[in-house]
């Protein structure tokens, strides 16, 4: 007697979200199954990866200094993220405008978008600097600066989601990120809001919020979890949103990716830790239903590329 | 488990004799229903009742171990697909894998490699825990042997893969009382492979060309009394053994199909075969979705700190938080005159709170009190983190041994600023800021 297989049918499915122009443009989400559950349904768009820079400038690791050796200006830089291998789209940070970092003023952080706007012809996703103020000024100006490259504006957070939403979402017909801290209720709550203010839910593409593994990653899991199986199975049309998930930022911090081999030298070379944490968190968080994430390493890029494709 | 508690209730001798360890019969009889006791627990049980409430109530996917002594590691007995619905009670367990393919100086390298990876996480030791030796058909009896003598030097629990009967048993004869796991039974050799490992006492691994195979052996394997099985997913394809592992795992714990409900043997080492990082990605997603056993080329540092942090994390139950030990735990190389910040023993609290800690690069000392493992908001509105509790904890545990006056206490407790002042003569308090995050600059500007 065979295996008698049973699939699990959703009539319900995650919004497509379409970032991008022409023939880079890319698809996140449209899918009614669990991650990579190719054998209950076809999975309608692979999840997608995404190259973090910044206008800080390049990260202070041998194999990304390597990369983009050469590079010196923020569209150079740009042009060497789009072609990296397994790269489908660009994430620029622009965490030089964090009024407690470097404080940046607006108008350079635009010069820099524009600049990077033009070097690339991939999707483009542009996350702001973190701090509600500074973003709910900024956000609405990198909108303005990218009108008609359908980006991704990275994020309307619940302190400062109508400046932004209405920016990105309403005047400049960007697509829009909805930020919230690793909890269902709040991601729901901020859905709610943003389509209240006018935002069509089909524009808005969600970051749950994240954690390096071993870093109270639990929280992570289990809100992801809980997101997809209420999309899914209750069809709830306010949790329906892609979820773009940057791995980059939490896995590079973490005293494990940034203790020199100096003081921990059984632990062996840093880089090597490190791109395993960003390898190894980007892997949990598409295993937890994860449409996107964002990473900096060329060999974490290359191989979570590699894994999605292996897994489709 | 088809049977409610009172339907058992109706079987029970009803003596209340407390010998199974509940109170009364009626409380057994719940305990039963929700999967907590196995009905085995009652002496009393007529052989009739038994026979007919072990089958139904038997668990969905069985606990199988392997091992033994210190070594003995539990795997199965999951009752929940997603760790929000209850917990995940097994945690997978990860080995590194030896193959007579490889020459004996690689071989040596790596079992001096795998003692190196071994320290402490959150109360919980993280070590390389088995290993994986593998027969290459057609290569030399007794150099495999000899490989297996090797490992189980190390005391390590050991995993077999091994098609071949006699080798089998040539190696099972020399490690069969560290109770191994023999990986080698498939459709075409399930019965003598099965009668090795029942002779031997361990558990016997089984896979199969597809899915049907390997239900279908189970199945025959089952019938001919051989219930300790670990059921590998293959390695024909990343995408093949990922389907098989989430079906494995969904048909037995959603669709109560008991010939699945066995632990799962994920061999990334041969699905990602030379490339490390791609291993590393794969280890983590089969953490995430059902291996018990995931067997990998290299587990160093590098691989062991994000996975066992990522099995950590998963494998906690949600109805407990996670805590870290009280103590003074000196950072940036703090002294006895470093400042000292105080903060709750909820693992993430710590962890972030650390982290920043560590980021800014300030020698501080990081008082950690008992806050019966809640956040900081949590732990005050619960009366766990009070004036009385910090002033009495560094008055007993801290003055002793710091000569810094100086209070760090979090920000979001402000309120406690004056109370712990006048219960703790002496001291300077200060409130820091808000958020974690903010704490690199806040220590920057204080010591600058």
């Amino acid at each position: 007697m065979p295996f008698n297989q049973k699939p699990q049918k959703f009539n319900a499915n995650i919004n497509t979200v379409e970032i991008g122009c022409g023939d880079k443009a890319i698809k996140l989400g449209g899918e009614s199954t669990f991650p990579f559950y190719s054998f209950d349904a076809p999975v309608e768009n692979a999840p997608k990866v995404g190259v973090e820079i910044s206008d800080t400038g390049i990260a202070n690791v041998p194999g990304i200094q390597e990369y983009y050796a050469g590079a010196t200006t923020m569209g150079e830089i740009a042009k060497k993220a789009e072609a990296m291998e397994g790269a489908d789209f660009v994430c620029l940070r622009l965490e030089g405008g964090d009024p407690n970092g470097e404080d940046k003023p607006i108008e350079d952080l635009i010069a820099v978008v524009k600049e990077v706007g033009e070097a690339v012809t991939c999707p483009l996703v542009v996350e702001g600097c973190k701090n509600v103020e500074k973003d709910a000024e900024l956000l609405p100006k990198v909108a303005e600066a990218l009108q008609g490259k359908n980006v991704l504006i990275l994020s309307a957070r619940e302190e400062n989601y109508k400046a932004v939403g209405a920016a990105a979402g309403l005047a400049y017909n960007q697509k829009v990120g909805a930020e919230s801290a690793v909890d269902i209720n709040l991601a729901k709550q901020l859905n709610v809001v943003l389509t209240q203010l006018g935002v069509q839910g089909q524009n808005v593409v969600m970051n749950v919020g994240s954690a390096a593994v071993g870093y109270g990653f639990e929280y992570v899991v289990s809100t992801m979890d809980r997101i997809k199986g209420a999309a899914l199975s209750q069809n709830d049309n306010m949790l329906q949103m892609p979820i773009i998930t940057p791995v980059a930022d939490e896995s590079w911090n973490v005293k494990e990716s940034m203790a020199s081999e100096a003081d921990m030298p059984e632990w062996g070379p840093m880089e090597d830790r490190g791109i395993s944490m960003e390898v190894q968190t980007a892997a949990a968080v598409l295993a937890s239903g994860s449409d996107a994430v964002v990473l900096k390493h060329p060999k974490s890029v290359a191989t979570i590329s590699k894994m999605i494709k292996e897994l489709m | 488990m088809g049977l409610s508690g009172i339907q058992i209730f109706k079987m029970t001798p009803k003596k209340n004799c407390k010998e199974c360890g509940c109170p009364t019969c009626m409380a057994f009889s719940m305990k039963v229903a929700q999967g907590a006791m196995d009905i085995s627990a009652c002496p009393h049980m007529s052989e009739e009742a038994l026979a007919q409430l072990s089958e139904a109530t038997a668990p969905p996917m069985k606990t199988i171990k392997i091992g033994a002594g210190e070594n003995e590691f539990t795997l199965g007995g999951e009752t929940v697909l997603f760790r929000h619905e209850k917990t995940y009670v097994s945690k997978t367990r990860y080995a590194v894998s030896l193959c007579t393919c490889m020459d004996d100086a690689a071989i040596d390298a790596k079992l001096a490699d795998i003692p190196k990876v071994d320290y402490e996480r959150i109360g919980e030791r993280m070590f390389v825990e088995l290993i994986y030796v593998n027969y290459e058909a057609g290569s030399d009896k007794d150099r495999y042997v000899e490989i297996v003598k090797k490992a189980a030097a190390l005391n390590r629990t050991l995993i077999l893969g091994c098609k071949d009967v006699e080798v089998a048993k040539a190696a099972l004869e020399v490690c069969k009382d560290a109770k191994p796991v023999l990986n080698g039974a498939d459709a075409s050799n399930y019965a003598e492979m099965s009668a090795v490992a029942t002779e031997a006492g361990v558990v016997l691994g089984v896979t199969g060309a597809d899915l049907n195979e390997l239900y279908d052996t189970v199945a025959a394997l089952e019938k001919a009394g051989n219930k300790n099985l670990i059921l590998d997913v293959g390695t024909n394809s990343v995408k093949e053994a990922y389907a098989n592992a989430v079906q494995i795992r969904r048909a037995a714990l959603k669709d109560q199909d008991r010939t699945f409900g066995y632990p799962t043997l994920v061999n990334v080492a041969v699905l990602a075969h030379g490339d490390r990082t791609l291993q590393q990605a794969l280890l983590s997603m089969f953490t995430m979705k059902y291996g018990s056993i995931v067997v990998t080329e290299n587990l160093d540092y590098a691989e062991a700190l994000p996975l066992f942090g990522l099995r950590q994390n998963v494998f906690t139950d949600p109805q407990k938080p996670m805590k870290v030990e009280p103590g003074i735990y000196p950072l940036n190389g703090a002294d006895e005159n470093s400042l000292c910040l105080t903060t709750v023993d909820f693992a993430l609290t710590y962890f972030v709170v650390s982290g920043e800690l560590e980021r800014s690069g300030v020698p501080c000392n990081l008082i950690i009190s008992d806050a019966g493992g809640l956040s900081v908001l949590t732990a005050w509105a619960a009366g766990k983190l009070s004036s009385s509790s910090v002033a009495k904890y560094i008055q007993e545990n801290v003055e002793d041994k710091v000569k810094c006056r100086k209070l760090i206490i979090p920000g979001k407790v402000a309120v406690l600023k004056g109370d712990i002042e006048a219960k703790l003569p002496g001291w300077e308090v200060i409130v820091a800021p808000l958020e974690a995050v903010q704490l690199v600059k806040f220590l920057k500007d204080m010591t600058a």
